[in-house]
């Protein structure tokens, strides 16, 4: 369905102060990975890069839409496993604590 | 399946992405917040080929593939000390694809696009653009693959600011007359305004740059959101782009930075030299004897460790000396710096690695006032985190960011490979103290020559 202004505004600004909300207090040990972490998440333009590939009707659209989908692929899974290795560190910690 | 079930799951994937991003927000539930942006994102992928007709669906999963096999075997074999410059990589080629969805759409819809729809187009272009090629410089400074300090030429500033005018006027020149090719031409100027932003920012500035870029391929996946008419790539978008701003000036406070200095550090930067006449000074060097023997007779002990020590490999050597010193009954913690390493936590998940047990790490407002009752601060690999000048001479590029004040403990040992200056590229005045004892060498050898040489007195 179609956006109406209204709606896309509304969207907008209540994400800006959720997005504001769930980070207002981290410490500094977790800046690396909360911000790997988000980096992540903008790879979902992989979405985005799919829907442009499925009605490319030039050479020149698919191409450019294949890598958009080839770099936001990178950007996604690459991201999500990067910020698991980091957090993984942080599991072996508590086992040390013991 | 209808536009309302697929806008409904996608609404779910923005749910989870809010939990991934308060899950990160704490050490217990880091991790799984992490999954569960894994799976927002799955989710999201999958059933976007569930809705509407999709065409050259052997080219998209072909493309899926390549991204797949480049991306995780990069992700899962990256040293630890090298992140940084993976997370940059990955933000840089996310803007990157931000950019082209964006001109692909533009192509595709010629003149059917709205004014708006233009609008949005040309931002995500710009800021996708900058995003990318910033990004890049930055994984050139973190790699070293470049000189790590500010690079600045004569009339820099007019560069820059002449670049951004001619982004801004191509911008309204596509909105206007609309074409292939003004949009190209915007997207060229922003890949160069990406670069020459980026240039003038200091080794020690990387991080936050890193993170506002992150902020901004946010916002251009939320603005090609509206382009593409997606509920999810808006919600998504701007919460990267919210939660990046504040992490962004979050970081610029644990580095006592000024995010405006940092910013338009391209246009106050002036060349400057940062060696000064203290070079032939004499320093004091010692052998690793010296050290144990200082050690040996210390009853309280701070390593400060820094991204040499990881670098060298040393964490677990560094983790047998402190064994060691324990074992003799001398107190020893470990001063961690917000920034030790090449970016805020850095350094705790370095050391996690080495399995050294946490409550040995003190954070650096708790460490700075025992100082005065420590007998012997050992610098592993640090530099700028200790260095005075960051509190003394106003002017130098690190002017203003807290320190360990290991100058108050009563001796001071370095251990250092050479003479170099860190990071930021600034003397260290404390390594002239008569009170600082510096060894030098690969720090994962030094310290293994220092805990045998303790071992033996």
């Amino acid at each position: 369905m179609e956006l109406t202004a209204i709606a896309v505004i509304s969207i907008f600004t209540l994400s800006i102060f959720v997005g504001f909300e769930v980070v207002s207090k981290v410490s500094s040990t977790l800046h690396t990975p909360l911000m790997s972490g988000a980096n992540a998440i903008h790879g979902v333009i992989l979405v985005g890069a799919i829907i442009v590939c499925s009605h490319a009707s030039t050479t020149l659209e698919l191409s450019l839409s294949i890598a958009a989908i080839i770099l936001a692929t990178i950007n996604m899974i690459g991201g999500f496993v990067v910020t698991d290795r980091m957090l993984e560190m942080f599991k072996g910690k508590k086992g040390a604590e013991k | 399946m209808s536009d309302f079930v697929y806008d409904l799951i996608g609404l779910a994937a923005g749910v989870l992405f809010i939990l991934a991003l308060k899950g990160l927000s704490h050490p217990r539930t880091a991790r799984r917040g992490n999954l569960l942006g894994a799976l927002g994102a799955g989710i999201a992928t999958v059933v976007v080929f569930f809705h509407g007709e999709i065409e050259n669906l052997g080219w998209i999963l072909g493309a899926i593939a390549v991204g797949t096999i480049i991306g995780v075997p990069a992700a899962r074999r990256v040293q630890m000390t090298q992140m940084p410059q993976l997370v940059a990589l990955f933000n840089g080629v996310g803007g990157g694809a931000a950019a082209l969805v964006a001109i692909v759409e533009y192509l595709n819809l010629g003149d059917k696009a709205t004014t708006a729809v233009v609008i949005f187009t040309v931002f995500t272009v710009v800021v996708g653009c900058v995003s990318f090629s910033g990004s890049i410089v930055t994984f050139l400074k973190l790699q070293e693959l470049m000189t790590t300090r500010p690079v600045v030429f004569p009339g820099g500033r007019f560069v820059i600011a002449a670049t951004l005018a001619a982004v801004l006027g191509s911008s309204a020149w596509v909105v206007i007359e609309l074409g292939t090719t003004p949009l190209l031409v915007v997207a060229g100027l922003s890949l160069a305004f990406g670069i020459l932003f980026v240039l003038p920012v200091g080794g020690a500035d990387v991080p936050i740059v890193i993170s506002l870029l992150n902020a901004f391929t946010g916002l251009t996946v939320a603005a090609s959101g509206y382009v593409l008419n997606s509920t999810l790539l808006i919600i998504a978008g701007t919460l990267v782009g919210a939660s990046g701003t504040i992490l962004t000036r979050m970081m610029a406070e644990a580095m006592g930075r000024s995010l405006f200095g940092t910013l338009f550090g391209a246009f106050t930067a002036k060349p400057q030299d940062t060696s000064g006449a203290v070079e032939d000074r004499p320093v004091r060097s010692g052998s690793a004897d010296d050290v144990a023997i200082l050690l040996n007779y210390a009853r309280r002990v701070v390593i400060v460790p820094g991204f040499g020590l990881a670098v060298a490999q040393a964490q677990h050597t560094v983790r047998e000396l402190a064994d060691l010193m324990i074992s003799k009954g001398i107190d020893v913690a470990y001063g961690i710096h917000p920034v030790a390493g090449r970016m805020p936590g850095h350094m705790n998940v370095l050391l996690a690695e080495a399995n050294i047990p946490y409550d040995q790490l003190v954070e650096m407002e708790e460490v700075n006032p025992t100082f005065g009752q420590t007998d012997v601060a050992i610098v592993i690999g640090a530099n700028d985190v200790v260095n005075p000048a960051a509190q003394t001479s106003p002017g130098c590029p690190i002017y203003g960011m807290p320190i360990l004040e290991v100058s108050n403990a009563a001796n001071v040992i370095f251990l250092k490979r050479s003479m170099r200056p860190g990071f930021a590229g600034i003397e260290n005045e404390l390594l002239y103290d008569p009170k600082t004892m510096l060894l030098f060498g690969d720090a994962k050898a030094s310290l293994t020559k220092v805990v045998s040489a303790l071992k033996a007195l």
